[in-house]
């Protein structure tokens, strides 16, 4: 890395953070604002409520998103407390965190290949044990239920909650706690739940609110997993919102403002849930059982759903990528007779040019982003003081206000100065869900870094801006280069924002893998659900990688530093 | 001879292969012994293999029995063998008297409990402290509140890791002569490790090395 001058007078790097906070905040509000309004003219609400799918598909959101929410925390938090020091956590780890990366929409084509009644499970159970020579009639993928949409959103969000459980576990002194409730003689279960889940929880709370909002309102998951009569209200207002000639306009508005309502109703819902858990639990320790019988059981259903969903999701690639390679495949034959290129060939060039132009808007929008955090953290360490602890919560504000309830305003907006349809616009919608990631991503490991460093270079006379670029950010390299995987893996998963601020008219990896999936051409959707797999991978190996070219000479850095 | 205290039989403690402590003792019910060694040297690994949670690499061999009880397979919730540590490990979610609820074993009705509970708190010079919030009181009552938790769980033997060290000089003292105490008049076999001779000293007890060596508390 060249030596750059210094940012003059740190001018640009007091701009950061007000920056930061308008892409955070703006966006959000003037969006919302803009996607109620036409709701409330003569006809929108009226025109919702003439729906007949109305009831069954504010149900199918509550009951997925509440749902698989509460199973996903519940299995994250069996997990951290029956396996986190025992060697199969190691294993589960490692599969997991790879599959953080993968877009909900290639996780949701997987899954759906899956279990599809023509799918790998039921192929792999017939003719021998189900009797099955033609797929059976059964309605296992997108269910009226919906319990296979709960189910990928289950396995999606898993991984989520548990890696960021993980993060948080250090600050709730978990080893010591445990062994003091274990002293007092109480079963493991027991223990963490008293000494352990009530501090780590406070540190989860606005993930989990997160989840619960995505959850509530995934559009492409739904539309993959999802039951179509009626859909769940957030696919809908999207299919209102993707009506050519806007007629739907107002009643999509009058959808998007009832889904916001409803995401606020169930997080009040959820913090009232939490108070109620909070008096269970006092309740339970007054009452002084130790509940030691629990352990083995919670042990074994811990172990079964961690890799067991990791296997489903593993599973799920896996057939993404034989489909993709498959010749003639028959009904019962649980592996395909041939294997080509074929497919991946008739489609490279469609493919590398949506390629090409997810790389190009995923780099933008990581790009902006990464810069925009490191100035918001260098005017910090400059300053000498952190944000309060509600500006910075504000970070969590793109993730917790559903996508369906602001993209709508945005996409009128970009209609009407303009810019709707072209790849820039995406790019910064883009920018709006990337920045908190790679903030909550990079924060703790600039944060953690040795003050005495920089001020001890100060000493030596180097000027606040060498120290940025000669000292701290080579020293931060591998929590930099992690943080823009994660921001460009974040990009190339966004589905809904580029549907709808590209006006259709920007064809990312996801949103073209999206629009084949109705299309039932099974090589096709694989090669195109594997490919947006891509680049996420490409961008964690080089996080991975380049650190350790780099300071291969350097061993301090190497250690643990190429996590 | 008796079976009851608790009795270590060649108690081997090694870290990958290199031996960190022999021991064969047996301590009688009331009496406290003293550990002493430098620190790093494997205290409170002993102690965490001796309640049954053996930190990675290390290996136990030997006997331990507790009350004519054998221990070596049982695991850490089910030994009746209490821990404190150096600092004190309140849980700051809940109140002090929840605290020590979490200690008491089940038995007797929600407000018996509750009253045993505020007992105790009396009895050790903390009355009316079962609402308060543990991070508004001063050292020397957190410890009192954590040993407290402990011997409500009623168990059969206390092990104490340097547990005065984080206390006031004037404080130290105090604390001390609370605990034995209470484990004399209850009398528990007590394990202190310390690298404090003061510690070993007002413990009252035999100073013994990680190899069971006599030790001058001086």
């Amino acid at each position: 890395m060249t030596a750059r001058p210094a940012l003059h007078g740190g001018r640009l790097l007091t701009l950061a953070p007000g920056l930061a906070l308008a892409v955070l905040v703006l966006p959000v509000l003037g969006g919302l604002l803009t996607s109620f309004a036409p709701g409330f003219g003569p006809d929108g609400f009226a025109r919702l409520r003439g729906w007949p799918g109305l009831p069954g598909a504010v149900r199918l959101s509550l009951v997925t998103g509440l749902g698989s929410t509460a199973i996903a925390l519940a299995l994250a938090a069996l997990i951290l407390a029956m396996l986190v020091d025992r060697p199969a956590f190691g294993v589960l780890r490692r599969l997991l965190s790879p599959l953080l990366a993968v877009p909900h929409a290639a996780a949701a084509l997987g899954l759906a290949f899956l279990i599809a009644p023509s799918g790998w499970i039921v192929r792999a159970l017939s003719p021998w044990a189900t009797g099955w020579k033609v797929p059976p009639d059964l309605l296992i993928l997108n269910d009226p239920m919906g319990l296979a949409l709960m189910l990928g959103l289950v396995a999606k969000e898993l991984p989520f909650l548990l890696l960021m459980g993980l993060a948080a576990l250090p600050a709730c002194d978990a080893p010591r706690r445990l062994t003091v409730a274990a002293a007092l003689g109480h079963g493991r279960l027991q223990g963490f739940a008293f000494a352990v889940w009530p501090p780590l929880y406070a540190r989860l709370r606005l993930p989990v609110l997160a989840v619960l909002a995505y959850a509530m309102t995934t559009v492409e998951m739904a539309a993959i997993l999802g039951p179509s009569l009626p859909p769940t209200l957030s696919l809908q207002v999207a299919q209102w919102m993707s009506d050519p000639g806007l007629r739907a306009l107002p009643t999509a508005a009058a959808g998007a403002a009832l889904q916001f309502a409803l995401v606020l109703a169930a997080m009040a819902g959820w913090l009232l849930a939490e108070r109620v858990g909070r008096a269970a639990l006092r309740w339970r320790l007054w009452g002084g059982r130790r509940a030691t019988g629990l352990d083995p059981a919670a042990r074994v259903l811990a172990g079964v759903a961690g890799f067991g969903l990791a296997a489903l999701l593993l599973l799920s690639l896996a057939g993404l990528g034989l489909w993709s390679l498959a010749g003639l495949w028959p009904f019962p034959a649980a592996l395909p007779e041939g294997i080509g290129l074929q497919v991946w060939r008739n489609t490279a060039p469609s493919l590398l040019a949506s390629l090409g132009l997810t790389l190009l808007i995923a780099l933008v929008s990581t790009g902006a982003a990464l810069a925009l955090v490191l100035g918001c953290l260098e005017a910090e360490t400059r300053r000498g003081r952190r944000p309060s602890a509600s500006i910075e919560a504000l970070i969590y504000l793109p993730l917790l206000v559903p996508q369906i309830a602001m993209l709508p305003g945005l996409q009128m907006l970009a209609l009407a100065a303009g810019f709707q349809g072209h790849w820039p616009a995406v790019a910064a919608a883009h920018l709006v869900f990337v920045l908190p990631y790679v903030f909550l991503s990079l924060a703790p490991a600039w944060r953690s870094m040795d003050p005495r460093l920089s001020l001890l270079a100060a000493s030596l006379g180097a000027a606040p801006g060498r120290i940025l670029w000669r000292l701290r950010l080579p020293l931060l390299l591998a929590p930099v280069l992690t943080a823009a995987a994660l921001g460009l893996a974040v990009s190339v998963g966004q589905y809904l924002p580029t549907l709808l601020i590209g006006g259709g008219r920007v064809g990312t990896l996801t949103t073209e893998a999206v629009a084949l999936a109705s299309g039932g051409n099974r090589r096709l959707i694989g090669a195109w659900g594997l490919a947006q797999l891509v680049l996420p991978a490409l961008g964690f190996a080089l996080a991975l990688a380049l650190p350790r070219l780099i300071f291969r000479n350097r061993r301090a850095l190497l250690v643990g530093g190429g996590r | 001879m008796s079976n009851a205290g608790l009795h270590l039989e060649n108690l081997e403690l090694r870290l990958r292969g290199s031996l960190l402590a022999r021991l064969s003792l047996r301590v009688a019910p009331g009496e406290v012994v003293s550990l002493m060694a430098a620190s790093g040297s494997g205290k409170s690994s002993l102690l965490a293999a001796l309640i049954g949670a053996l930190p990675p690499g290390f290996t136990l061999s030997g006997g331990l029995r507790l009350n004519g009880r054998d221990l070596t397979a049982l695991p850490t919730a089910a030994r009746r063998i209490g821990l404190m540590f150096q600092e004190d490990i309140l849980f700051d979610h809940l109140s002090v008297g929840e605290n020590l609820a979490f200690g008491l074993p089940r038995g007797g009705s929600r407000a018996t409990r509750r009253a045993e509970v505020a007992a105790a708190l009396a009895d050790a010079g903390l009355e009316g402290f079962a609402t308060r919030d543990p991070a508004t009181l001063s050292g020397g009552q957190r410890a009192r509140v954590a040993l407290l938790r402990a011997l409500l769980a009623r168990p059969e033997a206390l092990l104490l890791d340097e547990p005065f060290s984080r206390l006031d000089a004037g404080l130290r003292d105090q604390i001390r002569r609370f605990t034995f105490a209470r484990t004399r008049a209850q009398g528990l076999p007590v394990i202190l490790v310390t690298h404090d001779p003061a510690d070993a000293r007002a413990a009252g007890g035999p100073v013994l090395d990680l190899f069971g060596q006599p030790v001058s508390p001086t």
